[in-house]
């Protein structure tokens, strides 16, 4: 019988915490060192135990630090809404017993009989707020059957804690409320225990969950014994590990760059488009989204490409490829050396790979015709490797027919006929710097323009 | 048990125990040959480049309608308009300039964690809960209801956590908390191809930018970020240096790194001609997962999106905290650069979108 592993290791024997335990582990080291007799925050007994945090904060800190009260780890003395404020306010830390890292969800029960409690006591500072008050109303409705059963196990507390030292009982009263305020915010505020539910469904522990504050049985579901345990990572089978072995094989082959290469392609491809960057180079004549003007966009929409566009084609077939005016204007030019028919051949397939799997047979017929049969119209040359297996795909046509041939034509069309657009009088013609049509100007060509027909 | 019968048994078990043994040793060989082209850190060969001046981004446009947390949002072609989807079972369409709702769809779930906005323009994709991802065409008419013409394209055996349509409005990409990806025919809904290798969640998948590749990466709970041939339903590629979940991935704009975000607190890029993880993006008081990342235009700059309802703005190069942005009231769950680099949107369990430039 497979022994249940209760820390849930993974395969690797290292323990997987939970994300959720990742974080808590990380704000209760910085709880650590913030009480380290030493170096932590000064304690100062003003009254009773309390804490003041030091009043200089850089905004991280700040936010970091109403983050931890959000979460429960420390607490405003008088006030519900976990959070820091650099003001003077004295704050105390939590008992480690309520720290959200024991995996509490408390239920409305516990919650019922916490709000019972704070009733029967006649003390100022224990009178419930208005949205705490409401919560009891409501409960009080929703466990209208058991109300004597909660109301006797209030009773009970309250007694207990009549019995303790005032002090402590101080304490005791701010950490139990300051616990219910992380799982039962003030309506407005933040709930920290909200979790993703991608990540719920993995819980690691779930019987480690912790259902009652005050250990009352009636939820049979914490101690039961058909309780699962968590699930045991999957061994892999043979034929997985064969697959491993094969894969991890082909990336011991896999031709690798030096980082000194990578990092001067990367450095140079950041510095090459940083002037097309809004957030690095602001774009002309305004960002739309800052300036609430759209010209930029009207602009781009138009049939006239600028010359910051025109320019960014030359910096790879690519930006040709991906920009439609690019693509309109690579295809004239090669038009005008009768050339096209490789540019075409390429838009054809890429055409293909778009359309809905039911049309892709006749297309490719379509395209075998036009490009690539004897006698094609639009004949275009590939080596013969790549002849055959097309023919071949042609006979049991899918999406990916033609993509050795269009593979060939895309290098032959970047070496050769890219190459000859860039240099083309059509190109540097485009590039020159030309005056941006503004609306104004074009509207007093307009004019003109009517005024001669007139 | 015959002794013949044990000692097979004892053959299979020694058989699994080797090939574990060459699988650990490759994995070893593997992790040295990436380490030896190591020749310079790319922090080091960033010192030369200038450092970026400081940014003044703020919010531009605070989007409301959501009653719930907001999951996913995807930009529009058109550089304005965006899908959004919240844990309220929503999906809303918007102009982001004039933060006009222009259409608002209930699905028949909660939780619609992915949602993906056609090439086209004129058609969404969404789902989550309910594990399987819908095409819903959007119509002119904004009385009409759209959520009625909804067609299922993608089924998996969990929760959807991604789509995206590949460069055309007939192919969809999804992944899933069932630890596949897969490749679907819109029209027909038919499997194209389906992707297998994680051995936990996929939480996310990012379609490479190129006009002639045929690969996306995915991020999951197994800490692994795979790279994967559409054509082949091959993995290519694998990344296993984050400590926790993955939570997304997403490709640096030239197709030859991406970064991910992981519930370890940091951001990783990862280079796929080096092989290996060239740079990681954490700071000590960063204590919160990172649950999305997207770079600016040029690749300069890393904005993720944490836990900890902040989005730090990263400098790819130097590996160094550039500014920090304040606003949401809870985590960030979505960042996304819109198509010209003019604006990112966030999207945030505090139920809103917001608009930064």
């Amino acid at each position: 019988m497979a022994q249940t592993n209760s820390s849930g290791q993974g395969t690797n024997g290292v323990a997987d915490e939970s994300p959720n335990m990742i974080v808590y582990r990380k704000m209760e080291e910085v709880i650590a060192r913030m009480q380290d007799e030493k170096n932590g925050i000064p304690i100062r007994t003003v009254k009773s135990f309390l804490t003041k945090i030091p009043s200089v904060f850089s905004v991280e800190a700040l936010h970091l630090g109403t983050l931890m009260a959000a979460h429960g780890y420390f607490f405003p003395i008088s006030d519900h809404v976990l959070t820091l404020k650099d003001d003077g306010t004295f704050y105390r830390f939590q008992t480690p017993y309520f720290w959200p890292s024991n995996c509490w969800e408390p239920e409305n029960t516990d919650y019922a009989v916490y709000l019972c409690k704070r009733t029967m006591q006649n003390k100022a500072r224990l009178e419930l707020a208005d949205y705490e008050a409401e919560s009891l109303a409501r409960l009080q409705r929703a466990f209208a059957r058991k109300w004597e059963f909660i109301f006797m196990q209030a009773e009970a507390q309250a007694k207990v804690d009549k019995k303790r030292d005032k002090i402590e009982r101080k304490i005791l009263d701010s950490q139990e409320r300051a616990f219910w305020d992380v799982h039962r915010p003030v309506p407005g505020c933040v709930n920290t225990t909200e979790v993703d539910i991608k990540k719920s469904s993995r819980m690691k522990n779930p019987h480690k969950t912790r259902k009652s504050v005050y250990g009352l049985q009636n939820d049979i579901r914490t101690h039961s014994p058909t309780h699962t345990p968590a699930p045991e990572a999957k061994q892999p089978t043979e034929e997985e590990l064969q697959e491993q072995i094969t894969f991890w094989q082909l990336q011991l082959d896999r031709h690798r760059l030096k980082m000194s290469k990578v990092a001067e392609s990367l450095l140079g491809y950041t510095e090459q488009y940083v002037e097309y960057d809004p957030f690095l180079t602001p774009p002309d004549p305004s960002n739309p989204w800052i300036s609430d003007d759209t010209t930029l966009w009207e602009l781009e929409a138009s049939k006239e490409p600028g010359q910051q566009r025109v320019k960014r084609w030359a910096f790879g077939i690519d930006e040709v490829l991906k920009d439609p005016v690019g693509r309109e204007q690579f295809l004239k030019f090669l038009e005008s050396e009768f050339s096209s028919e490789n540019l075409r051949f390429w838009l054809a397939v890429q055409e293909l790979k778009k359309r809905p799997i039911r049309e892709v047979p006749t297309r490719v017929q379509e395209i075998w015709q036009e490009f690539l049969a004897p006698g094609a119209p639009s004949a275009i040359n590939v080596d013969s490797k790549s002849y055959d297996k097309t023919t071949q795909n042609v006979k049991d046509p899918g999406r990916y027919a033609f993509e050795d041939a269009q593979e060939h034509i895309y290098k032959l069309m970047k070496s050769d006929s890219y190459s000859r657009f860039i240099r083309s009088s059509a190109y540097q013609e485009l590039l020159q710097a030309k005056k941006k049509v503004k609306k104004t100007q074009s509207l007093t060509e307009n004019i003109k323009m009517t005024n001669a027909f007139v | 048990m015959n002794p013949k019968m044990a000692c097979q048994g004892l053959q299979k078990g020694e058989t699994l125990a080797t090939l574990k043994k060459e699988c650990e040793s490759l994995k070893k060989k593997l992790e040295e040959d990436r380490g030896k082209l190591n020749d310079v850190e790319l922090h080091q060969v960033a010192e030369k480049v200038e450092v970026v001046g400081a940014l003044s981004i703020k919010t531009r446009r605070v989007l409301k309608g959501h009653t719930n947390k907001v999951l996913c949002m995807d930009w529009c072609k058109d550089k304005r308009r965006l899908v959004s989807s919240s844990q309220d079972g929503k999906v809303i369409v918007w102009d982001g300039f004039t933060l006009n709702k222009e259409h608002g769809m209930s699905m028949p779930t909660t939780w619609v964690m992915a949602c993906a906005y056609a090439p086209s323009g004129c058609a969404v994709a969404c789902g989550g809960l309910d594990n399987k991802c819908s095409v819903i065409p959007l119509s002119l008419d904004s009385n009409e209801n759209c959520a009625a013409k909804k067609k299922t394209v993608a089924m998996h055996t969990n929760y959807i956590s991604g789509c995206t349509f590949t460069n055309s409005d007939m192919q969809l990409l999804s992944c899933s908390g069932d630890g596949t990806s897969a490749l679907w025919d819109v029209e027909s809904g038919q499997l194209l191809q389906s992707f297998h290798g994680h051995t936990s969640d996929i939480l996310s998948l990012d379609l490479a930018p190129s006009e002639t590749g045929n690969t996306f990466v995915t991020g999951g709970c197994d800490k692994k970020a795979n790279v994967w041939d559409m054509r082949s339903g091959q993995n290519i590629q694998s990344f296993e240096c984050h400590e926790s979940d993955i939570n997304c991935v997403k490709y640096y704009p030239s197709g030859d790194a991406f970064a991910s975000a992981s519930d370890d607190a940091t951001c990783r890029f990862f280079d796929l001609r080096a092989d290996r993880e060239v740079a990681v993006f954490q700071k000590d008081s960063i204590v919160f997962g990172a649950s999305t990342v997207d770079f600016s235009l040029s690749g300069r700059l890393l904005f993720a999106g944490y836990n900890d309802y902040t989005i730090n703005v990263w400098d790819v190069l130097k590996g160094t905290r550039i500014s920090m942005m304040f606003g949401h009231e809870n985590r960030v769950s979505r960042v996304r650069l819109s198509p010209d680099g003019t604006a990112l949107c966030s999207a945030s369990w505090d139920n809103t979108l917001r608009i930064w430039a």
